[in-house]
């Protein structure tokens, strides 16, 4: 028998449903991985052990009663951005050191009704900025295929989690790539929803036009479940869309006959990695052998979409990162004036890029900028998101890599932020248009490191990628290695 | 020498007094008597990851009081971020309307010394109060309770020429927010605040000179004392050679002076931008014109239809409307079959000096409208005459009890009865000989004091025409005889 961490969701489910597995001891096993991996791998902030395995009773006792749910019972990781009532939240800043919310995220509450049970919160860049969860406050994630490297990020935690079968899956959040650039730099399935599908109450704001939850998982159909149960319209936000969600299990099929893949140029650039280039473009070529029709399709604004991204996201996050003042809750430091506590609880508070992004932003929004800056890159936005729209008129998915680079080593870009910026060229356009996007592990480069292929989709087209991914994974083994690790 | 008029533009923070806040499902309550930070929750507290809903009742608010100031309703409503730090404002910014506001384009009638001025509406937009900060010693708290509460900002166009104006704006202005129930206009509870902008320039002149912005107003008193302090201030500036510079002011209610708080060179940036967390609001034309509908008779129209179908004073009529609870008191007596003209008499005659009297308001006098009828019924019915009937209004006001009462209780009823009047009369007549002896011998100005010995027997109770009557009989017989 396999090893139970290397379960996913639907063959832990089988198992569970069939009596032949409990829960607690499914979760115990997680812990007892987490206990032995973690102390190297650091995917974790806090592992809420004892509440974990509480969870894991109350399933047992609710399969018990006849309850069914391909959740129910599956021990799942949540990034440190989703706030968890009473449970440490952090969102990896040290100016929240020791919060606990007074509520729960929609999501994560979608996701217990389910039954999941929560094995902790896990490590990320300081408020979601960053590629590579080197912006942590509380120390780096280590890239489970080689701990020299990052894991991406900034859901690096959620990604190693899932890919050290320290979790079976995660939630994290994705603002321009945070969920499918450390998916792909871990070899695991990770999508972005499209804005809107799954409610953002609770997911502490970096860039609220831009940000998404979505899951983390070691199979397409497991993301589709994950999605399935996440998703929705949620009173609490007005950004969410009052749409069905469909039965994405549903959408899943082997073949790929009569599905129309785009291939855009402008994605095949000067510094991407040629081993990246090489393997995304063989797992195209297997597309089509799936019996999809293939093309070139061209998003002509792709160049701009890193300097918008730059401007409107920094814009929000400095807005949304004003409430972190000292007084209501986290650290103080107490000055002599109000402006004093003010400026030494966000000095000693915030990282570098947190620093550096909020005061882009401000800068972006200041009296006799704001057009040159911000307004321009609102219009810009448009343009990106009409490029998509145009080639979705041609094509039903977008096929290109999730990420210009493998796993990078720990350092090399941290002095470099315009290098580092770079790791989501490929990503945050579609945060821009508010389309939907997943990575799915499609090979291996020389030094045995994942490389992941992003399909993307239409606004509230995740059924089409799901559907793609699905297909491709089936036909290929590359989802089925796993990193070798010892304690 | 030159003549100087002040060009003022008032901007009044109203808070709409829905059932729920701005952007959260918590109460609104009186934030001077709910013990602090006890109508909070995650969303008004500006807890990480939580996000606004706007509340529907508020803009509904907003709606009637654009509509009731004649203002565009805006297809288009769009919130925005207004950043500043301040610790009674939780999220570091507050949301409210920049570009697209709820209502535009509007107008208020004001009426001052008989002349109508129309004072132009420039905008009102949907914005949430902050908190408050409570300063003790060298360290301050803040209460919440506040923080998220809806406010309709109502700016005007600098239309206003003098103080007189501006206090009629603004008593307007609260009336008929009061008139649409979206406020109680009690401004010690600091429901309504006002922001005054301020500039002079010679009289006749159209040219727009550099104003100073007075802020934090919290009643109309404190709104006309700082424009009579500022204008002043900024017309002995430009006499001596001074020029005004863009500040913002605050007013000190204890000299009575205004002090600059800030120049323009450190004014805040407020850097606005469009609400990521709201999508605009559309609003809905089928929804404005139902609301339309519900429009409660506004001051205006019932001060018309009390001069044309009341046949009331401009005066009186002007009076009784400016308090939605003085009409409303006025309306519930002419529920009875009442003279109208009567009515207003006595409300804004003998209850209004009552009131003034005692400081009370017209929702604490124990008098109901009923119970004025039922005084006025009485005068009517002869049962009293009107000087004891304003001091039964007197001891009603004081107690409570009903007119009848207290007739009963203090024996005041009119004397009407003939036979009882004749044996005083008769009485007065021989304890006074030699006044009658005058009387009869041409003195003609003895027959009212005659008559007032008999209103002093009775204690005024007397009708006095019934006495007349029979005192003129009387003595024309004695002179026959």
């Amino acid at each position: 028998m396999t090893e139970l961490t290397e379960l996913t969701i639907h063959e832990a489910y089988a198992l569970l449903k069939k009596g032949e597995l409990s829960s607690v001891d499914l979760t115990q096993a997680y812990l007892d991985r987490i206990d032995v991996l973690d102390g190297r791998l650091h995917a974790y902030l806090a592992v809420t052990s004892d509440e974990t395995l509480e969870q894991a009773r109350r399933a047992d006792e609710r399969r018990a009663k006849g309850e069914d749910d391909p959740l129910l019972g599956i021990p799942v990781a949540y990034k440190d951005v989703l706030c968890t009532q009473g449970v440490e939240t952090t969102c990896g800043s040290k100016i929240l050191a020791g919060y606990k919310p007074p509520y729960t995220a929609t999501a994560i509450d979608k996701m217990e009704a389910r039954g999941a049970v929560m094995l902790g919160k896990t490590n990320m860049d300081e408020f979601a900025m960053g590629s590579s969860t080197e912006n942590s406050g509380y120390g780096v994630t280590r890239n489970p295929w080689d701990t020299e490297r990052v894991p991406g990020g900034s859901s690096g935690g959620s990604a190693a989690a899932v890919a050290a079968q320290m979790a079976t899956a995660a939630l994290g959040s994705d603002t321009g790539g945070s969920i499918r650039q450390p998916a792909s730099l871990c070899g695991v399935v990770g999508l972005k929803p499209s804005y809107g599908r799954v409610s953002r109450y609770g997911l502490v704001a970096y860039a609220s036009s831009l940000d998404q939850i979505g899951p983390f998982s070691r199979s397409v159909a497991d993301a589709a479940v994950l999605l399935g149960a996440i998703a929705g319209h949620d009173p609490q936000d007005s950004t969410s869309v009052d749409m069905p969600v469909p039965d994405y299990i549903a959408a899943l099929t082997s073949d790929l006959k009569g599905v129309k893949v785009g291939v855009p140029k402008e994605y095949f650039i000067e510094g991407i990695d040629p081993a990246v280039e090489r393997i995304v473009r063989a797992a195209i070529d297997q597309l089509k052998e799936l019996g999809a029709t293939v093309q070139e399709v061209s998003l002509p604004h792709t160049d701009m979409a890193l300097p918008v991204y730059y401007l409107i996201a920094p814009a929000e996050a400095s807005a949304n990162l004003a409430r972190f003042d000292g007084i209501r809750y986290g650290p103080r430091e107490q000055g002599d004036t109000l402006w004093d506590t003010y400026c030494q609880t966000r000095e000693a508070g915030f990282g570098p890029e947190v620093k550096r992004r909020i005061m882009l932003g401000t800068y972006a929004l200041s009296a006799g900028y704001y057009d040159a800056y911000y307004l321009k890159a609102q219009k810009v936005r448009t343009l990106i998101k009409q490029d998509f729209d145009a080639a979705f008129e041609d094509v039903d998915v977008i096929a290109c890599p999730a990420s210009p680079t493998t796993a990078f080593r720990i350092g090399e870009k941290v002095d470099d932020p315009l290098q580092m910026y770079l790791s989501d060229v490929f990503t945050l356009a579609l945060n821009l248009a508010g389309n939907c996007g997943i990575s799915v592990p499609c090979g291996f480069d020389d030094d045995n490191l994942p490389v992941g292929l992003q399909l993307v989709g239409p606004a509230f087209g995740e059924e089409r990628i799901l559907r793609a991914a699905h297909a491709y994974e089936q036909a290929t083994e590359w989802h089925k290695r796993v990193p070798v690790l010892s304690g | 020498m030159t003549q100087y008029e002040p060009v003022i533009g008032l901007e009044v923070h109203a808070e709409m007094l829905t059932e729920s806040k701005m952007f959260c499902a918590c109460p609104v309550v009186d934030s001077t008597e709910a013990p602090p930070n006890t109508t909070v929750c995650p969303v008004c507290t500006a807890q990480p990851g939580v996000l606004p809903v706007i509340n529907r009742q508020a803009v509904e608010y907003g709606i009637k009081v654009g509509l009731a100031l004649n203002c565009t309703i805006n297809e288009f409503n769009q919130f925005a971020r207004k950043s500043y730090f301040y610790p009674d404002l939780p999220k570091g910014y507050q949301i409210s309307q920049y570009e697209h506001p709820l209502a535009s384009n509007g107008w208020l009638d004001i009426d001052v010394d008989d002349e109508t001025r129309r004072i132009g509406i420039t905008r009102a937009h949907l914005e949430e109060d902050t908190g408050k900060n409570i300063h003790m010693g060298s360290s301050s708290l803040v209460d919440l309770n506040r923080a998220g509460v809806p406010l309709l900002e109502i700016v005007s166009e600098p239309d206003m020429r003098s103080v007189e104006e501006v206090e009629a704006y603004a008593r307007k202005l609260r009336a008929i927010l009061v008139y649409l129930g979206v406020n109680h206009g009690d401004m010690s509870k600091g429901v309504l605040r006002f922001e005054a902008n301020i500039s002079v320039r010679p009289t006749g002149s159209d040219e727009m000179n550099t104003r100073t912005e007075i802020k934090n107003l919290n009643s109309i008193r404190s709104l006309v004392r700082a424009s009579q302090y500022e204008i002043a201030r900024q017309i002995k500036l430009v006499e001596s050679g001074g020029q005004v510079i863009q500040q913002t002011m605050g007013f000190n209610e204890e000299s009575g002076k205004t002090t600059v708080q800030r120049s323009k060179e450190y004014a805040d940036d407020y850097r606005y931008f469009p609400e990521p967390d709201l999508p605009p609001l559309n609003i809905d034309r089928a929804w404005v014109a139902a609301i339309e509908k519900t429009l409660p008779e506004l001051p205006d129209a019932k001060r018309e239809r009390f001069i044309d179908e009341l046949g009331l004073s401009v005066q009186d009529a002007g009076v009784l409307v400016a308090d939605k609870a003085t009409a409303e008191y006025f309306e519930a007596a002419l529920k009875a079959d009442v003279d109208a003209k009567t009515v207003a008499n006595w409300v804004t005659g003998e209850l209004f000096r009552l009131m003034n009297a005692a400081g009370v308001e017209i929702e604490q006098v124990k008098v109901t409208p009923e119970a004025l009828v039922d005084l006025i019924k009485l005068v009517e019915a002869e049962t009293i005459n009107n000087n004891t009937a304003k001091e039964v209004l007197e001891a009603m006001f004081e107690t409570g009890h009903s007119a009848g009462e207290i007739v009963k209780e203090q024996g005041l009823a009119q004397i009407s009865d003939s036979s009882a009047l004749e044996a005083i009369i008769e009485q007065v007549l021989e304890a006074n000989p030699e006044p009658v002896e005058k009387y009869l011998g041409g003195k003609e100005g003895l027959f009212g004091w005659l008559v007032g010995q008999v209103m002093k027997e009775t204690r005024g109770q007397a009708n006095a025409t019934v006495v007349n009557q029979i005192m003129r009989e009387r003595l024309e017989g004695m002179r026959k005889a």
